[in-house]
């Protein structure tokens, strides 16, 4: 079963930026015990671009598609047994990160 | 009610939560066997009148429920996948032996008490799944629409299946975290059997009571190594035994010093008794209670008085330290306050329970509580104004009528 493991980060109240090294040390955890899929942290919201081309030509706008204080910061993909193997990862991985964690499985 | 009848509501309180598991088991999928279940039941009803009951009607049950899922699986052709094939070739597999069933029963309702769904949806899952209630009555003991609490339900079972939530026994580590949740959950059902919320509810309602007690029962005997466990099994017991005498013939509320204690079940009492003496030997040998035990053991001194006077308000005061030291709740605050005025007199307990009113100023217990205290202090002015806050906040229609009448009785 695979999971979509999202990190929140909050602009009015954002976690620690030192995390790197923990989570580094995290994702090789998750390499050897074989969970590890996939994980990958995004740029600034102030990166984003939505693209709407359901119209006649395409729009672009700049900026997230939802603008809220909470955002998503990275997601990882993991490959586990259940969700309570997920979770139990989850709640570690929301340690080392020092952010919110969203668990959410693929169809 | 005819023989028949009275076998089938039998059969259905005993063997439902095991046929539901062991299709669970089998077939991994809540709606499947839930469904199977209830068509198994609907067929008892319909055949045993003519048939008879078969001599061990939860296997009849199961099997019945079993062949019924596999209809159910054949003709949605988008079941069929390899998963299922499978489960379907094992169509004769012996009964399992009682023990595995029991492990199934206890791995349904931590399923149904899984962390990751909303603690409302808990109660309800688990009072549908391991109780058998149906939607209807879940929803009345609740008080919400019967389609809300069909979503809350469809949306659980769908979350179970979709998020895989494993259908086991949480691991030791995660045990006594996850005990707890279920424990909270049977605790919920009681307290709403018991002070039942609603003006068209009854005051008690029994059949709340007596369901959260056979669930902790069940828990008991599975899982018999715990504490907390037996704790509030003890109480729900101690509580439960006072049930008759604490509503009045004319729907009102009677309060702990004024019930008749010769109507009190005797055997519930003992029943409970025995527990709380089990857990103070475990205490005494240094496992530390925790708050189920502490309210238990409350709980236990009260119903060893004969007469409320005889009531040892200092065991009781030092019971409600240590709940305090556990669990720092305003509520258990303003429970130990009661304590004090039967000790230290009224005035000190106001004190006390006034320090309350940022936390509580919304609970109708504080209220009532205050009023109380006032009318023991001769303040017929302030005690009445907490009186009328109480009515304003209390749910429950025995309590309404115990405080209109306790304020109208101030001069």
């Amino acid at each position: 079963m695979r999971y979509l493991v999202s990190v929140i980060d909050d602009k009015d109240d954002p976690g620690s930026t030192d995390r790197q090294p923990a989570i580094s040390r995290f994702n090789e955890q998750l390499i050897a015990d074989g969970y590890w899929v996939f994980a990958g942290g995004l740029a600034d919201t102030d990166a984003a671009t939505v693209v709407d081309n359901r119209g006649e030509q395409a729009v672009f706008s700049d900026g997230p598609f939802v603008e809220s204080k909470e955002y998503l910061a990275g997601v990882w993909v993991w490959e586990a047994p259940d969700l309570d193997v997920a979770l139990r990862l989850a709640a570690e991985a929301s340690r080392v990160c020092d952010r919110k964690i969203e668990v959410r499985p693929f169809q | 009610m005819s023989d028949v009848q009275e076998a089938v509501t039998r059969v259905h309180r005993e063997e439902w939560a095991r046929v539901v598991a062991a299709l669970t088991r089998r077939f991994g999928d809540l709606d499947i066997a839930e469904e199977a279940a209830a068509e198994a039941f609907a067929t008892a009803v319909e055949r045993w009148p003519a048939d008879g009951v078969p001599p061990n009607p939860g296997g009849w049950l199961t099997t019945t429920a079993a062949r019924k899922a596999i209809d159910r699986i054949r003709r949605e052709s988008r079941r069929d996948d390899k998963h299922k094939e499978a489960a379907m070739v094992y169509d004769d597999e012996p009964p399992e032996p009682v023990g595995a069933i029991d492990d199934d029963r206890l791995r349904l309702i931590f399923t149904c008490c899984h962390p990751a769904l909303a603690a409302q949806t808990r109660v309800a899952l688990t009072l549908r799944m391991v109780g058998g209630l149906t939607v209807p009555e879940i929803a009345r003991a609740f008080l919400v629409a019967d389609t809300a609490l069909e979503r809350r339900i469809t949306r659980a079972k769908a979350k179970i299946k979709a998020a895989r939530i494993p259908y086991r026994v949480p691991s030791a580590e995660d045990l006594p975290a996850r005990v707890s949740g279920v424990l909270a959950v049977l605790y919920l059902v009681f307290n709403e059997g018991y002070l039942a919320t609603g003006p068209g509810t009854d005051p008690v309602r029994h059949d709340l009571t007596a369901e959260a007690i056979r669930l902790t029962r069940l828990l008991r005997t599975l899982m018999p190594g715990d504490g907390e466990v037996a704790g509030l099994l003890a109480l729900m017991l101690l509580t439960e035994a006072r049930r008759t005498a604490r509503v009045s013939a004319g729907g009102e509320l009677v309060p702990l010093a004024e019930q008749d204690r010769g109507a009190w079940d005797a055997a519930l009492i003992a029943e409970g008794h025995r527990l709380v003496r089990e857990r103070l030997a475990a205490a005494a040998a240094g496992a530390a209670p925790g708050r189920y035990q502490i309210l238990a053991a409350i709980n236990a001194v009260h119903t060893s008085a004969r007469d409320v006077r005889d009531t040892d308000w200092s065991q009781i005061l030092a019971l409600y330290d240590q709940l305090v030291r556990r669990d720092p709740s305003p509520i258990v605050a303003l429970n130990r306050a009661v304590a004090v005025a039967e000790l230290d007199g009224p005035q000190v307990a106001l004190a006390a329970v006034d320090r309350l009113e940022g936390e509580l100023a919304g609970y109708h217990a504080y209220h009532a509580t205050r009023a109380d205290l006032l009318r023991r202090l001769h303040r017929g002015h302030e005690s009445r104004a907490a009186y009328d806050r109480a009515i304003e906040l209390a749910g429950n229609t025995a309590e309404t009528a115990y405080l209109t009448r306790r304020r109208d009785q101030l001069r």
